[in-house]
């Protein structure tokens, strides 16, 4: 670890711990900086207003794009809908986006920290907030040192207030996404919103303000395991943000370089300036090499790229480069980007693969479905002309945004064999076997039915007879066929 | 640690913590100390909780805490929530007949559910939890019912019992033929032999069945009817059933026909009460032998 932490006197037995350093980034321009802000603002805006997005699904259903539905046990997504039992449509998710981590990690290192990490953004805009606030590094150094006064606390007052309202909004779009936004906010206005709502704006208020305030690099360095994981998935192959030594060193002060070439002594393009170190929002000197506390945000490229533009020397001393071209260089081979390796050949085809299967899922989604539970006790029962009952216990499912009728029947049971669904009444008039029966499920619900199967009587059966149970919507021609067995005493 | 010795690792040029293992040295990297602060935030907080939350066991209880918090009283209250939530459906259930409820599916399936937990308490000790009864205790499944299995009967007989201490129970007893010296011991065997052949078992060599069923005729027809299968009114078994109460062979209608075992199903009426006499009726209904 580097410098975030600097034992305060050794000489005491605190030297097991150590007060953090407040880290004071220096606002840089760039190329970078360009891209931090544009990923900023898109983030935060899907975050803050994807709940007022409003997508239309018919007069029974919210008609809110994405909506996490606790208390009907739905999850809404703009065209998708998902029931508790397809959760695994978000384990599909969770695995798409571990392996893309990996992906970028593979590729360009911490893109996922450096510009994505929910940690990161919210950062980046309390920085922005900040030195608005109280300017630059210099003036925010010198803010800190200075004896509290009107200036300090009206300074100070300001910055933690804007923080808290944004840490209050971020707490407050949170919530929205697990009910109907528009109605949700005028409950909150008005007081009139569950307790609960209250509690997590609260709790993602507080987490927000401090940790995006007053624990920022601490919570990458510290509370974060994905550095971890990352530094044991890297290869010499991967992009990485990247002071280049080969060039850079032996480094030294622009006069002091300009001397040691009129000396004919060998001189890098490093002049010592110290911006990297100061742009870096972890406190970090990239010129030390790969570190665990580098988030890899690329804002001491755009500190050097500035710096060599000044003293005219080309930029990028500090870019995305690999531990293996620093190598070839300083061979004397020319620099080799290889980002097809088999690692990301095989990150990307997992991805593939996940999606694939995941959007055959739901392209094959059933609208209506049906599971069968065989009775366990009793098995069967002998019926008083000597003939046996099955009971199974069925649960159909009607996704549809209405009422759906269905057709429900027994296949493979021998000639005489009856259904039976207790609580439905035969009707003679539209039922041409004795082993089929029609029932409807009410719109977007189950409906659990238990389910008689009779034998005939004088007709022997087996132990175990493979037999199984049709569904068919009337409607669309939907089938579904669940196997299941028909149990005897048998021989 | 306050003897420690500053020592810099040569390689990392980072100060070592001054532990050694076979050669090996840690080297010194503090904690941040809000770490170390939020650990005494956990002891603290620790504290805090002992004094408002029940925590430490004594010899007789334990100490209560400040809130007075009992998951007993939370679990209590819980429980009288989802009672009074019940309470709104089987009112619904109370108001309706045994038939609408079989004919809508909201109560219908309420109905089975309650009528599923209530039978595991209460019947199931006796009927199995399958319901398959035992020797000597009925069989729920099968469509053979000794007062009838229609939604209307099963409901006065779970609500009022059999031979039980009500005033309503159903009362039904067959004469201790052998015992009280009805028949004689040959009558006896000649006439469970023709029950038997009647209900399809294997009879006893060289008993003369044709008279059995003279004493059959004489004797056992006025309640379970000339054709054996019995009369629901009286609650007289079915002779013709696989369906025997107390086993089935030759051997164990002699025993019965002598001297009979009658068993006793306690009224529920007033330990249940009339909505969950109801659930149970449908669900003993549903479960597939009700008429």
């Amino acid at each position: 670890m580097s410098s975030q932490v600097e034992p305060i006197d050794k000489e005491e037995d605190e030297a097991w711990f150590a007060s953090a350093a407040k880290v004071y980034p220096m606002e840089v321009k760039g190329r970078f900086r360009k891209i931090k802000w544009a990923i900023l603002f898109i983030t935060l805006g899907i975050y803050y207003f994807t709940p007022f997005i409003r997508w239309d699904r018919g007069p029974l259903l919210p008609d809110q794009a994405v909506l996490v539905d606790f208390e009907r046990k739905r999850g809404y997504f703009f065209f998708l809908e998902i029931w508790p039992q397809e959760v695994y449509y978000l384990a599909g998710l969770l695995i798409i986006a571990s392996v893309a981590l990996f992906l970028m990690n593979a590729i360009a290192g911490r893109l996922w920290c450096g510009y994505l990490c929910p940690q990161t953004v919210w950062t980046d805009l309390f920085f922005r907030v900040e030195s608005m606030i109280e300017g630059d590094r210099r003036k925010r150094i010198t803010l800190d040192k200075q004896p509290w006064n009107a200036e300090k606390i009206l300074k100070k007052g300001t910055k933690h207030f804007l923080w808290l309202m944004i840490a209050w909004w971020t707490g407050g779009a949170w919530v929205l996404y697990f009910a109907d936004a528009p109605t949700l906010v005028y409950d909150l206005a008005t007081g009139q919103a569950a307790f609960s709502a209250y509690v997590w704006i609260g709790i993602l208020t507080f987490t927000t303000y401090s940790l995006a305030g007053h624990m920022r690099e601490q919570v990458c360095v510290y509370m974060c395991p994905w550095p971890r994981i990352q530094a044991a998935l890297t290869d010499e192959h991967a992009l990485n943000v990247t002071y280049r030594y080969d060039r850079g060193e032996p480094r030294g002060h622009l006069k002091e370089s300009k001397k040691r070439i009129a000396d004919g002594l060998p001189a890098g393009d490093c002049i010592d300036c110290n911006q990297c170190f100061y742009a870096c929002p972890t406190g970090v000197d990239i010129r030390k090499g790969a570190q665990l506390d580098c988030i890899q945000c690329g804002l001491c490229i755009d500190a050097c790229d500035s710096i060599m533009t000044k003293v005219g020397k080309p930029t990028g001393l500090i870019a995305y480069d690999t531990d293996d071209n620093i190598e070839r260089r300083e061979r004397g081979e020319a620099s080799v980007y290889r980002l097809i390796r088999p690692r990301t050949v095989v990150y990307t085809a997992i991805i593939a693969l996940i999606a694939g299967v995941m959007l055959y899922a739901q392209l094959n989604r059933s609208m209506t479905d049906l599971s069968v539970v065989h009775d366990r006790n009793p098995l069967y029962v002998q019926q008083s002309d000597g003939s046996f009952r099955n009971g199974y216990s069925l649960r159909l499912l009607n996704k549809h945004n209405n009422e759906q009728s269905f057709t429900l029947s027994v296949e493979d049971m021998p000639k005489g064999a009856t259904l039976e669904v207790v609580g439905i009444h035969k009707n003679a008039a539209d039922v041409t076997k004795d082993t089929q029966l029609s029932l409807s499920v009410d719109a977007d619900t189950t409906r659990s039915v238990r389910a008689l199967v009779f034998s005939p009587a004088g007709v022997e059966m087996p132990s175990s007879l493979p037999m199984s149970f049709k569904l068919v919507d009337t409607e669309t021609g939907e089938t579904t066929v669940i196997s299941d067995f028909f149990r005897a005493p048998g021989k | 640690m306050a003897e420690h010795k500053k020592e810099i690792d040569q390689v990392t040029g980072v100060e070592t913590t001054g532990h050694e293992w076979d050669g090996l040295k840690e080297l010194n990297h503090p904690l941040p100390k809000w770490w170390l602060y939020m650990f005494y935030g956990t002891i603290v907080w620790s504290v805090i909780y002992w004094i408002l939350m029940p925590s430490w066991p004594l010899v007789n209880g334990y100490t209560k805490g400040l809130l007075n918090y009992s998951q007993r009283a939370v679990a209590t209250e819980n429980f009288d929530v989802a009672a009074a939530e019940r309470a709104e459906t089987g009112k619904m259930l109370l108001e309706a007949s045994l038939e609408e409820i079989r004919d809508t599916p909201a109560l219908l399936e309420f109905a089975m559910a309650q009528g599923e937990v209530a039978f595991g308490d209460n019947c199931a000790p006796c009927h199995g939890t399958g319901a398959t009864g035992f020797e000597g205790y009925p069989n729920l499944q099968d469509d053979s019912w000794i007062w009838g299995g229609d939604l209307d009967t099963l409901s006065t007989t779970i609500s009022y019992g059999v031979r039980a201490e009500h005033d309503e129970t159903r009362y039904a007893e067959m004469p201790a033929f052998g015992r009280d010296e009805l028949l004689e011991k040959e009558e006896i065997i000649q006439v469970a032999n023709y029950v038997g052949s009647v209900a399809g078992l294997p009879t006893q060599e060289g008993v003369d069945l044709e008279a059995g069923k003279v004493i059959y005729e004489e004797n056992c027809a006025a309640c379970h009817m000339e054709n054996a299968k019995g009369d629901l009114e009286t609650g007289s078994p079915n002779l013709t059933a696989p369906t025997y109460l107390y086993g089935k062979s030759v051997e164990d209608i002699i025993a019965q026909v002598n001297a009979p075992r009658h068993g006793v199903m306690p009224a529920w009426i007033d330990r249940l009460g009339e909505t969950t006499v109801k659930s149970l009726a449908v669900y003993v209904h549903s479960l597939g032998g009700g008429q």
